[in-house]
């Protein structure tokens, strides 16, 4: 049968609800008797707590309830889920004890009759500190002598780890030239436009716990409330209502779920918290902040014989749920889109007081491709290469795939060579060269930037996560013919609603409005993993895939035995099965729906009902890739950077819808370029957060970019029977270093080699003006 | 200390004793019960709270209820008529304008703003136009191009006035 549905821009089913205001995010549910939480949170950096007074507060009207670390000491630990030799996990209560460790750190909690009073009595929350030394600096933080965040070890290392492939050596002493270099990595702060939010509630008369969270892994949620709180999990239920967005910052484990539930309980009414921006940038995970020290040994040709690599990750204050893993990830991928024979990496993961780091879309890999795609660009620049022919001479060839990679992982499927051809030919870069050598003359600052990306998806493999790699799809036909889907997948814009009813309508010759697609409630979706990593279709939709084969081959064993024929010989059409070449053996989907339930002439052997639930494991990441080039102006005056152009030419493997697809790419590529030139999260020398509303923290707007001119090329994955590779992330790994590139090259005239991101005018301003470019 | 107030919001009038201090938002989210209009920055920063307030976009987490009394105001559950989609919502859905939804309904209200004071806005007025909203799915890349379809559909029907 002739795909119908997939491959389509299908409009989305999720959008009506969205568009007319009248869907359900966290902070539109309300329950009666419902009571409001504020978090009191430190004023700090780092100090020990010498006393929390609460009487004031405590005695105001509308208040229920106070409580500090002393108070909630039966409640478990923040989990994380890392596993490292070696691992230091410090102790992380939901409120601090004895000490704090970030500015943000909830101290204690007032619940309320409603956020005004909250916000009134959480002033009247009066806490003694004796202020710590701040340690900020990652590097002087594992210097010896360095105050120690966790008193319990000598130092502030939380892990150090690495490996090397081949002999990398031996590369560097044949290297013909060595390029050097160090590259910063800021922090960056992940910005969901909705916050954290969370209601907690126990249901009678089974006193099940109901806590609605804006996460991205309800069902990890659920399993890690039970633990905190020490209640069975079986009456333990996680509902994510719609979820505004979350880009890593919700796949976690939060000290505030695990508050509000021990409120509802203890209370025993509904509670309910919904973080504050600022609260958002203080207390909820950052992303990157790493210092890298890299090396390339390459022959004079450009060709690259090894690759050194020693990163700092500064992790801040206490573990969120994959903190230690994050650096690591940069690792596998650091070696990027080029035959790297021999690799070797080191990395030290350091407590500092700051919030912790994590997953930020990409996480790990933007920057692994930050510093392959910068170094290349270095190199190039030394060996007086073009950066296009650098890259070209030390691209595997197509027939090399599947590639193992002295990043110690298997590339499934690509062709880099066409993917940078493609995006050379949209943005006719011999003719952008000549263009730029004119505006040159004329003493003007145009810059051409390229990357090359590769990146790991589908996460992934259960061997290699911290808490399982698979996913769970359940597909149900129901009596009426109607196909529900559970999906353990749970999506948060993705769109998923839509294209996973797309592969159903087009497996079972339906229409999409016969399919609905359900998600994020545990207590009736099965057991899942959750949407990250560019998992959701890649892993998700294969379960869910999977499912379907079952229920498809019970349905052609019905068909069969009615219409006196051989399973074998029956296809699904669209609404029917039938026997192709032979006319009068046709049977509607509907018929053998219904036999399929009424169960008096089905097939012996064959179990009544169609129903059917698949726990999908795949066997490798995907890899998807591709190139982007951009051009940018720079304002001789103000230094001000001006984005002209940017060519995307992206490989995701089949692609199911590719308006969704589109969408991710322009939702990545402006988030990356934003890395490039306008976010950081600033801590003063004192462990003070500078960038602590949106006022100061800059996510980029509508007119800081031109129209994304885009392509695709398709190379199927052979991991997975949809022959996906997954997209969430591609666009924020690919552009960052496309831009830096580009100013970098914009500036060349000026002998500038890096400049440290974000990329700023001020900072663009003192170059021009002959300053340093540090 | 509380005052009385009346606010009409989509036709339909609202009387409450309210705080001084009560943001509109949550007059409009927690007495209304419209929670279509959204919070996300507190600031007037991102404007995902963005209502009309007498025909004009205004963000209401920085205006006090008290501000709005016996204002007109308009949410985005106000936008669509006899069950028909406002154009803005149609162009929104057919152009995948949105992914999370958060920042939806205040980029359409300040959306309707703009095409009040331009029919024909070119992309780079659209882009100025929502530069008090901020979006970090999209890229902004097809919500641009939703509202630009939004304009011409509603060139094409003059009668899509909301609150009107």
């Amino acid at each position: 049968m002739t795909n119908r549905f997939i491959g389509q821009g299908v409009k989305r089913k999720e959008d009506p609800r969205l568009v007319s205001g009248t869907s359900t995010y966290v902070d539109d549910i309300v329950l009666p008797g419902m009571l409001y939480m504020t978090v009191v949170r430190s004023i700090h950096a780092h100090a020990r707590i010498k006393n929390i007074d609460v009487t004031r507060a405590k005695g105001m009207d509308g208040v229920h309830a106070v409580l500090t670390g002393e108070d909630t000491k039966t409640l478990g630990s923040v989990p994380c889920a890392g596993q490292l030799p070696d691992l230091k996990i410090p102790a992380h209560p939901p409120l601090a004890r004895g000490k704090v460790r970030f500015a943000g750190e909830p101290v204690a909690i007032v619940v309320a009759a409603d956020r005004y009073v909250g916000a009134d009595a959480a002033e009247e929350v009066d806490v003694e500190y004796e202020p710590l030394e701040a340690v900020v600096d990652p590097e002087k933080a594992i210097e010896p002598g360095a105050t120690v965040l966790h008193e319990e070890w000598d130092d502030n290392v939380a892990f150090r780890w690495g490996f090397e492939n081949g002999n990398t050596d031996e590369a560097f002493e044949k290297a013909e030239h060595v390029t050097k270099h160090r590259l910063i990595n800021q922090r960056l702060a992940p910005i969901a436009m909705e916050t954290r939010g969370v209601v907690a509630n126990v249901q009678m008369p089974d006193e099940e716990l109901v806590v609605w969270s804006s996460t991205q892994i309800p069902h990890l949620l659920k399993t890690q409330v039970a633990v905190m709180l020490g209640i069975p999990e079986n009456k333990t239920r996680v509902i994510t209502p719609e979820v505004g967005g979350g880009f890593g910052s919700k796949l976690n484990v939060y000290a505030e779920e695990g508050l509000v539930a021990y409120a509802a309980r203890l209370l025993g009414k509904p509670v309910k918290w919904i973080e504050s921006r600022r609260e958002n940038l203080a207390a909820t995970i950052h992303g990157r902040d790493q210092i890298q020290d890299v090396e390339l040994a390459l022959k004079k040709d450009g060709t690259i014989l090894g690759m050194r690599l020693y990163v700092v990750a500064d992790l801040g204050a206490y573990h969120q749920l994959l903190t230690p893993i994050i650096p690591t990830l940069t690792a596998l991928l650091a070696p990027g889109a080029y035959g790297t024979p021999a690799f070797k990496v080191d990395i030290v993961g350091v407590f500092t007081n700051k919030m912790s780091t994590d997953a930020y879309r990409g996480a790990g890999r933007p920057e692994s491709t930050y510093l392959i795609e910068r170094i290349m660009d270095i190199a190039a620049g030394e060996l007086n290469l073009d950066p296009v022919e650098i890259r070209r001479r030390n691209f595997p060839d197509p027939d090399q795939f599947p590639f193992q990679t002295s990043g110690g992982v298997v590339y499934d499927s690509a062709n880099y060579q066409k993917a940078m051809e493609r995006a050379l030919e949209m943005a006719d870069y011999d003719g952008l060269r000549k263009k730029q050598d004119e505006l040159r003359k004329q003493g003007q600052y145009m810059g051409i930037g390229i990357s090359s990306y590769v990146e790991i998806c589908a996460m992934g493999p259960s061997t290699a996560m911290p808490s399982g790699g698979w996913e769970s799809g359940t597909v149900r036909i129901e009596p009426t013919g109607k196909v529900t889907v559970l999906t353990g997948a749970s999506p948060h814009g993705q769109g998923q609603e839509t294209s996973f009813a797309q592969i159903a309508a087009d497996e079972l010759g339906l229409e999409m409005s016969d399919i609905v697609v359900l998600h994020g409630d545990t207590a009736r979706i099965p057991y899942g993993i959750g949407t990250f990593g560019s998992r959701g279709t890649a892993v998700g939709g294969t379960a869910m895939y999977l499912a379907i084969q079952d229920l498809k081959e019970k349905m052609k064993k019905i068909a069969a035995h009615i219409l006196g024929s051989e399973p074998g010989k029956i296809e699904f059409g669209v609404g029917k099965l039938s026997v192709p070449g032979e006319e009068d053996k046709s049977i509607s989907f509907n018929d053998v729906v219904t036999e399929a339930y009424v169960a008096r002439n089905i097939p012996q052997g064959v179990e009544p009902g169609l129903e059917a639930t698949r726990f999908f494991e795949p066997s490798n990441f995907t890899f998807p890739f591709g190139t982007h080039i951009c051009t940018v102006d720079i304002d001789g005056e103000t230094g001000e950077i001006r984005l002209t152009r940017y060519i995307a030419v992206d490989d995701c493997g089949n692609v199911i819808n590719p308006l969704l697809v589109e969408g991710q790419l322009h939702g990545g590529i402006v988030q990356g370029v934003a890395q490039a030139l306008h976010e950081e999260v600033v801590y003063d020398e004192n462990g003070q957060l500078l960038t602590g509303s949106l006022m100061d923290y800059a996510i980029p707007r509508a007119q800081d970019f031109p129209m994304i001119e885009m392509d695709r090329t398709v190379t199927p994955s052979p991991v997975n029977p949809l022959g996906v590779k997954g997209v969430g992330e591609a666009g924020t790994i690919g552009s960052t270093p496309c831009v830096v590139n580009a100013v970098v090259d914009a500036l060349a005239p000026f002998g500038v080699k890096d400049i440290t991101m974000p990329l700023r005018s001020e900072k663009i301003w003192r170059i021009l003006k002959g300053g340093s470019s540090s | 200390m509380k005052r009385r107030i009346s606010i009409t919001i989509n036709g339909t009038s609202h009387h409450a004793e309210v705080e001084p201090r009560l943001l509109l938002t949550h007059f409009i989210r927690d007495l209304a019960g419209l929670t279509g209009t959204h919070v996300g920055c507190e600031t007037s920063i991102c404007g995902a709270c963005t209502v009309l307030v007498d025909g004009a976009a205004v963000k209401s987490c920085t205006m006090f209820a008290v501000q709005a009394d016996g204002a007109e105001v308009v949410t985005i559950e106000g936008m669509a008529r006899d069950g028909q989609l406002h154009p803005l919502q149609e162009s929104f859905w057919e152009k995948h304008g949105l992914q999370c939804g958060y920042c939806t309904p205040g980029m359409i209200m300040c959306s309707h703003q703009l095409l009040a004071t331009n029919s024909t806005p070119s992309e780079h007025e659209i882009r100025t136009g929502l530069d008090g909203n901020l979006c970090r799915c999209t890229g902004y890349q097809n919500i641009v191009l939703a509202v630009a379809d939004a304009a011409e559909k509603m060139r094409d029907r003059s009668s899509a006035a909301p609150g009107s």
